[in-house]
């Protein structure tokens, strides 16, 4: 699995195709493709092309200061990062487990995260593509396009987005880069009035996940062929799951399963990382490749985010997404669903399930009250994976005795899927570029393929802000031959 | 013997002996400050209370009241001064807010909301300045210092130990703790002295409080320093 038509023979012979930056996915990504004197494909890659350090910053920081400045790594999930952080650091404080009131608005607030970051993704970044066609008219495939097409639905992904970043609002303090979270447990509870206002909207964002989940279904079933072929291929999936085998997005052991679906490890302490998963470096990309250090390199790597969640947990812990989540597996006919566009239909059942505890939590008094922090021996190390938004996120510190940090590794969600991401645009090259000429339609298949996965490139690389999208093709003598830009 | 001046067109009574400053503060009137603290003598370092009297400036922290003068504070060209001084003090240090703690209870950050300072303005310095954490109770981070000398002062005049110093000039101008090692460790520094609770930005500090006080419920983020430092001087800004 894996390399094939990472690089090609004789490239210097080939021309290039760039995709530079991808468009409508965060921070800054460039596609290249090499075609060969037929116009076939010989050569595809994501390069991450901006990579700043993160972990230098960190290093020599007091502990206590590192939740709040990992958010900055992000400007899209900032609380994916401040959550990792800080449940590294309650291994530090000694407190593995904080005050279940602590517990619960954590879970509340990384709840709201996936809520407004899906809603996000769906509505606004891929429903375009989804209802007006990869090859539609460009200047329409945006939210005001939907907007104009769909008023209702445009409007329901507004106010999901929304009511995410109120759930946030009142658990972190702040829309972005709140400081809710500190080691140990939270500096505040929920108000009341907060709660109030929450609960009166929940039981509407749930319904309105599930016709989001409703729309997915209808799309793929108008377009089999489209929606199951479009990128397929076969992965490892990873994630976190609950003890009993429930999905869990704040926390858990290591689930993987194979390309067939059969559990490899289960239950891996978050602690015991390390043991599991190592990073491959190669020279053509900033971003690293993480396997499986059993599998090794090249059968080793996986896909982390919904796709790889909702078929690694044994079941959904609400009822309107568990149901969801099963007539999913059964459209896989006993073989894992392993189409790039599922990752939508994943993607709206974990948004209708963060909509559905939400719900549920927000009924709980013990968000109101209650101690917030917990201590306990203080050690030197600590490791927090969470399920972010777009997969597993790991945050690993050691602290030294003066309460200094010494050691930083992140592993973020996109960079998991990077083998994922560089496979999916092979295979959709592959399928709709070999002979056909360059037009902005075909070099959107290839950029929705990438933005099917979320992929946070911000994260991954540091680099914030969108960019404008440019195409290049260059002959093989390195000469421009043609381009195409849009903002 | 008592009188009278006015400021921004509005009479101040004064005590005898009292600075520009101290008058206006107890007459519920605010002139920005920095490096001045109620309980020290006059600093004179940051500028930052500067203000005009008869066309010459006069930091108004030292300056006494005197009969009669006009004093000129609240203007566009002072406000516009004090913002350059803020920017020089910002670049001079490693000020990186969004990840500090003292975020919302440091001066200097309020002192920059206060008067609308938007952007750095000039080129950063960088100056490298590493942590001291060796002390078990507190951190030092000289990243944030201004050079106001109130834990300098504290240290020697009230808690008698002399911890602190500074040493070098210009840009060269850095904080030292006073031991052969450097380290604030090797000192009988303490968590309860007035040196370690009087810095007005974020470089003396508690360890692990971090943001047990969430942002958003600090002094200044609820009025700006203005309306803090009159309350803290007995009177109420006039609306
Ligand atoms: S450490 Fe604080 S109190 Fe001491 S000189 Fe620097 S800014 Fe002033
Ligand atoms: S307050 Fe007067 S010079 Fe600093
Ligand atoms: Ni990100």
């Amino acid at each position: 699995m894996g390399t094939a038509r990472e690089t090609a023979d004789g490239r210097e012979h080939l021309s290039r195709v760039v995709i530079d930056p991808v468009s409508r996915v965060e921070g800054h990504g460039k596609v290249s493709l090499l075609l060969d004197g037929q116009g076939r494909v010989r050569e595809a890659r994501l390069h991450i092309v901006e990579f700043r350090g993160f972990e230098v910053f960190i290093q020599g920081r007091p502990y206590w200061e590192v939740p709040v400045m990992v958010q900055r790594l992000c400007g899209i999930c900032p609380v994916s990062h401040h959550l990792a952080a800080v449940k590294a650091l309650d291994h530090v404080v000694g407190a593995a487990h904080v005050p279940p009131t602590a517990h619960k608005l954590r879970r509340l607030m990384h709840y709201g995260q996936i809520l407004q970051s899906h809603a996000l993704h769906f509505f606004h970044l891929s429903s375009p593509d989804l209802l007006f066609g990869f090859e539609s008219e460009p200047g329409r495939r945006n939210i005001v396009g939907v907007a104009a097409a769909h008023p209702d639905i445009a409007r329901q992904g507004v106010l999901l987005r929304k009511f995410g970043q109120e759930v946030i609002r009142a658990t972190a303090g702040k829309r972005i880069h709140g400081t809710g979270a500190v080691p140990g447990g939270m500096n505040r509870h929920l108000a009341g009035e907060d709660r109030a206002a929450l609960a009166a909207e929940a039981e509407r964002m749930v319904q309105w996940s599930h016709e989001a989940v409703g729309l997915v279904k209808r799309l793929h079933r108008a377009d089999p062929a489209l929606y199951d072929g479009f990128g397929a291929f076969e992965s490892g999936f990873l994630s976190l799951v609950r003890g009993d085998g429930a999905m869990d997005l704040y926390e858990g052991g290591l689930r993987f399963r194979d390309a067939d679906g059969a559990i490899v490890f289960d239950h891996v302490r978050d602690q015991d990382y390390r043991h599991l998963i190592s990073e491959e470096v190669r020279p053509w990309s900033y971003m690293k490749f993480p396997y499986l250090r059993r599998l090794g390199p090249q059968a080793g790597w996986y896909r982390v985010g919904p796709l790889a969640r909702v078929q690694n947990c044994d079941f959904i812990p609400t009822p309107l997404a568990e149901a969801e989540r099963r007539e999913f597996i059964d459209h896989g006919r006993g073989a894992p669903v392993r189409a790039t566009l599922a990752y939508h239909w994943a993607r709206m059942i974990e948004m209708l399930h963060a909509a559905e505890l939400i719900r549920g939590l927000l009924a709980d008094p013990e968000l109101l009250a209650g101690p917030l922090v917990a201590e306990g021996p203080r050690a030197n190390e600590g490791v927090g994976v969470i399920e972010a938004p777009r997969g597993t996120l790991i945050h690993h510190y050691q602290v030294d005795d003066d309460d200094l940090v010494s050691l930083c590794n992140l592993i973020v969600s996109t960079t998991h899927n990077n083998q994922a991401m560089n496979t999916a645009i092979r295979a959709v090259a592959d399928r709709y570029f070999d002979g056909r000429a360059l037009t902005e339609g075909l070099l959107n298949h290839i950029e929705v393929a990438i933005r099917a996965f979320d992929p946070c490139l911000s994260c991954a690389t540091h680099a914030l802000g969108q960019m404008p999208l440019a195409l290049e093709l260059h002959a093989a003598d390195g000469s421009l031959v043609d381009r195409l830009a849009r903002d | 013997m008592s009188g009278q001046f006015q400021l921004d067109g509005q009479a101040v009574p004064f005590e005898d002996g009292q600075t520009i400053l101290q008058a206006a503060r107890a007459a519920g009137r605010y002139i920005p400050h920095l490096c001045w603290h109620p309980d020290f003598p006059p600093h004179g370092s940051c500028k930052l209370c500067v203000v005009k009297v008869g066309g010459r400036h006069l930091s108004s922290c030292a300056a006494p009241a005197v009969e009669g003068i006009e004093v000129e504070s609240d203007t566009a060209e002072l406000r516009a001064e004090r913002r350059a001084l803020l920017q020089m003090l910002f670049v001079e240090g490693n000020h990186f807010c969004p990840s500090c703690e003292k975020s919302g209870h440091c001066q200097l950050q309020a002192q920059a909301y206060e008067h609308e300072m938007m952007s750095a303005r000039f080129a950063y310095f960088y100056p490298p300045r590493p942590v001291d954490a060796s002390h078990p109770d507190i951190v030092l981070d000289f990243n944030r210092c201004i050079f106001c000398e109130l834990c300098v002062r504290a240290s020697r005049e009230v808690d008698g130990k002399n911890v602190f110093a500074l040493s070098g000039r210009g840009i060269h101008k850095h904080l030292v703790v006073n031991a052969e090692s450097g380290r604030l460790a090797d000192t009988d520094f303490a968590a309860d002295d007035l040196a370690a609770n009087i810095c007005p930005v974020g470089v003396i500090l508690h360890k692990r409080q971090g943001f047990r006080v969430p942002i958003g419920e600090r002094p200044y983020d609820a009025r700006p320093i203005s309306r803090v430092e009159l309350a803290a001087g007995g009177r109420e800004a006039d609306e």
